[in-house]
C-alpha cells in the first residue's frame, strides 16, 4: 500500500458562531480509497465533507486536497472544486436545464470543452448511470432515483479524481435506493476515491475500505470496515450500530 | 335548451342568495347607466370627419380634435420631414421583439444583448441625427414618441442595473453590499417627481458652467436609476426564493461567482419574478407622463397644449380619453407579454 495521499485534514476545527461543529478532525485519504462516514444527525458529517471542497470554511487546522492547501488565500478554488465531485442529499439538479444541459454546462463553460465533446462525454456518463434515454427531459420529470443518478453523472462529467457523497440516498423512496447504490458500487469498483456520508451499512460492508464514526463533532472511531463492524470499541459506536443494524 | 342553461347559470352565479342578488342587480344597474352613454359618446354620436371644431355638431365626442392634432400628439415638435427616423427606430424595436418569439434559445441571448447594448445607440443616432442626417435636439422631441423613448430607455437601463444591485445587495463583500443597500434605499426613499425636478432644475446648478448634459438625457437617467432600485428589490425576492442547494451545486461544479449567477441563479430567480418585473415596468410606463411637470411635452403635455389652443377650447375630455386608451393598450401589451413569458418558462418545470 504505497498509495498517494489525496486528502489530508489536520486538527481541523470549525464553529458556527458559538457552536463547535468540528473538533480536532484528523483524516487522511489515499488514492482509490472508499470511506464511509456515519454517525447521528448533527454530528458534523456533512460539514466535514463540505470542508473538503470548501463549500464550508474551517477556522483552524489544515485541509489539503491534491497538495493544494485550502484556506482563504487559496487561489483557483474553482479549479480545485472541479476535481472534487459532489453529490447532495437533495440532488440539486438545475431545474431550468434539461438533464443533458445539466451535465454539459460545467464542462463547456468551466473546462471550455467543445460543445460536441461535452455532449458526448455527458451521454457516456448518462449511459453509465443508465438514464441515457432521459437526457432531454427536465429534472422535474424524473423520479428521485433517476434525478440522483443524473446528479452523479453531472458530477462525473467534470472527470473528478475524488467524489464526495452527502447522504445520497436519504431523500429517496426505499425502492429507489438500490438503483443509486448500484451506480455508486460500480463507481467504487472502477477505482474512484470516494467519501460517502451514509447510513447504508450493507453498502458500507460491500465497498468501504474504512468506516468513520462521528459524534458531537469528533471522529470517535475510525477502523477498517471489517473491524469496525466486528469489533467496535467506543460505547457510542456500539450503541449506534446496535440501533441501526 | 340554451335559454334554460343560461337561466340556471344566472341563478347559480348571480342570484344564489339575497345579498348576491342585491349586488348583481346593483352591478347590472351600474352597467346600464354607464356603458350605453359611453359607447354612444365614443362611437355612435361622435364626429370623425372634419378639420375644425365647428365641424363637430353632434352631442358625442369630437374626434376631429385628435385627428387634426394626431401628428403632434405622436411626435411633438419633431420636424415632420424627419418623422420616418422615429418610426424606423420603433419598427426595429418591434421587429426585434417579434423575432424573439420565433428563434432558438441561443439567439435569444444575442437578441437581449442587441436590445440592451446596441439598439439604444442605433435609436439615438436615428432620432437625434448624425452621419449627415439633420440633427434634431432633444428639446424638440415630444408626444407619445418621447413617452416611449423614456419608458424604453428606462426599461433597458434599469433592468441590468437592477439585477447588478440585487446581486450587490446579497454580496459577501461589505463594500458592494452597503453601497447597494444605500443606493436602493436612497432612491426608493424619494418620490419620482423629486427625482425629475432634481434632474431638470437642480442638477445643472451643481455642475460647472461649461459642463452640459442634455435635459432629456438627465431625465431619462433619473427615471432609469429610480426604477432600477425597484427592479433590484423585485429580483432580490427571486434570489431569496432559490434553495441554497443550487449555489452549492454550482460551486461544487467549479463555477465561479459570475458563471454561477449567469447560468444558474439569475435565470431561475428572474423567471420566478417575471410578474413583479412586469409590474414595475408597467408602473414605469405610467409614471413617465410626470415629466409634463418639468416642462417636457410628451403626450399629456401635447394634449394640454392643444386643449389650450383658442380654436380648440373644451376638448380636454377627448384628449384624455385618447391618452387613456393609448396607455391602456401599451400597459395591456406589457402585461400579456409577461404572461406569455411566464407560460413559456413554466412548461420547462413540468
Amino acid at each position: 500500500m504505497n498509495k498517494q495521499k489525496v486528502i489530508e485534514l489536520l486538527k481541523v476545527n470549525k464553529w458556527y458562531d458559538d457552536f463547535h461543529v468540528l473538533k480536532d478532525i484528523d483524516l487522511s485519504v489515499y488514492q482509490g480509497e472508499k470511506i464511509i462516514v456515519c454517525g447521528p444527525s448533527g454530528s458534523g458529517k456533512s460539514t466535514l465533507i463540505r470542508c473538503i471542497n470548501r463549500l464550508e470554511e474551517h477556522q483552524e487546522g489544515l485541509v489539503k486536497v491534491h497538495d493544494h492547501v485550502l484556506d482563504h488565500k487559496t487561489k483557483n478554488i474553482e479549479k480545485i472544486r472541479g476535481d472534487v465531485g459532489m453529490v447532495f442529499q437533495q440532488f440539486n439538479l438545475f431545474p431550468h436545464l434539461s438533464i443533458i444541459d445539466n451535465c454539459t454546462l460545467s464542462p463547456s463553460w468551466v473546462r471550455k470543452m467543445a460543445k460536441k465533446d461535452a455532449e458526448e462525454l455527458a451521454m457516456q456518463y448518462l449511459t453509465k448511470v443508465k438514464i441515457a434515454d432521459q437526457a432531454l427531459k427536465f429534472p422535474g420529470q424524473l423520479s428521485g432515483g433517476q434525478q440522483q443518478r443524473a446528479a452523479i453523472a453531472r458530477a462525473l462529467c467534470m472527470e473528478p479524481k475524488i467524489m464526495l457523497f452527502d447522504e445520497p440516498t436519504s431523500a429517496l423512496d426505499p425502492e429507489m435506493i438500490k438503483e443509486v447504490l448500484d451506480v455508486m458500487t460500480d463507481l467504487a469498483k472502477a477505482g474512484m476515491t470516494m467519501i460517502v456520508v451514509s447510513h447504508e451499512m450493507a453498502f458500507a460492508k460491500e465497498v468501504a475500505d474504512r468506516v468513520i464514526f462521528m459524534d458531537e463533532g469528533r471522529i470517535v472511531e475510525e477502523k477498517p470496515t471489517q473491524e469496525f463492524f466486528s469489533n467496535p470499541e467506543n460505547e457510542r459506536t456500539k450503541l449506534f450500530l446496535s440501533q441501526i443494524l | 335548451m340554451n335559454i334554460k342553461h343560461t337561466f340556471y347559470w344566472c341563478k347559480k352565479n348571480l342570484f344564489s342568495n339575497w345579498y348576491n342578488s342585491i349586488i348583481s342587480i346593483f352591478c347590472i344597474y351600474l352597467i346600464i347607466i354607464t356603458i350605453p352613454p359611453f359607447v354612444d359618446w365614443v362611437f355612435l354620436s361622435a364626429t370623425f370627419e372634419g378639420k375644425l371644431k365647428t365641424d363637430c355638431k353632434t352631442s358625442g365626442a369630437c374626434w376631429v380634435f385628435v385627428r387634426v392634432w394626431f401628428e403632434k400628439f405622436m411626435y411633438g415638435f419633431y420636424p415632420v420631414e424627419n418623422i420616418w427616423r422615429i418610426n424606423l427606430s420603433f419598427l426595429i424595436l418591434i421587429l426585434t421583439i417579434g423575432t424573439s418569439f420565433f428563434v432558438r434559445e441561443k439567439f435569444k441571448l444575442y437578441i437581449l444583448f442587441f436590445l440592451i447594448f446596441i439598439f439604444p445607440i442605433i435609436a439615438y443616432i436615428l432620432i437625434r441625427g448624425s452621419f449627415g442626417m439633420e440633427i434634431v435636439e432633444s428639446r424638440e422631441w415630444g408626444g407619445l414618441a418621447l413617452t416611449f423613448i423614456l419608458a424604453i430607455f428606462g426599461i433597458l437601463v434599469s433592468f441590468p442595473l437592477g439585477v447588478l444591485l440585487a446581486l450587490g445587495r446579497r454580496s459577501e463583500l461589505p463594500v458592494f453590499k452597503y453601497f447597494s443597500i444605500c443606493f436602493i434605499e436612497f432612491w426608493r426613499g424619494i418620490p419620482l417627481i423629486t427625482v425629475l425636478f432634481a434632474a431638470a432644475v437642480m442638477f445643472p446648478l451643481l455642475l460647472p458652467a461649461d459642463f452640459f448634459v442634455d435635459k432629456t438625457l438627465r431625465i431619462a437617467i433619473g427615471i432609469a436609476i429610480f426604477e432600477s432600485a425597484y427592479i433590484a428589490e423585485v429580483v432580490r425576492g427571486g434570489l431569496q426564493s432559490l434553495p441554497k442547494g443550487q449555489y452549492d451545486a454550482a460551486r461544487s461544479l467549479g463555477m465561479g461567482y459570475w458563471k454561477m449567477n449567469f447560468f444558474i441563479i439569475l435565470p431561475q430567480a428572474i423567471k420566478t419574478v417575471i410578474p413583479g418585473i412586469a409590474n414595475t415596468f408597467i408602473a414605469l410606463l405610467k409614471d413617465t407622463p410626470l415629466i409634463v411637470l418639468v416642462g417636457m411635452a410628451e403626450i399629456l403635455g401635447m394634449i394640454n397644449l392643444a386643449k389650450a389652443n383658442p380654436y380648440w377650447l373644451g376638448m380636454a375630455v377627448e384628449g384624455y380619453v385618447f391618452a387613456a386608451a393609448i396607455f391602456w393598450v401599451a400597459s395591456f401589451f406589457l402585461s400579456s407579454y409577461s404572461q406569455k413569458l411566464e407560460k413559456k418558462f413554466s412548461t420547462e418545470k413540468k
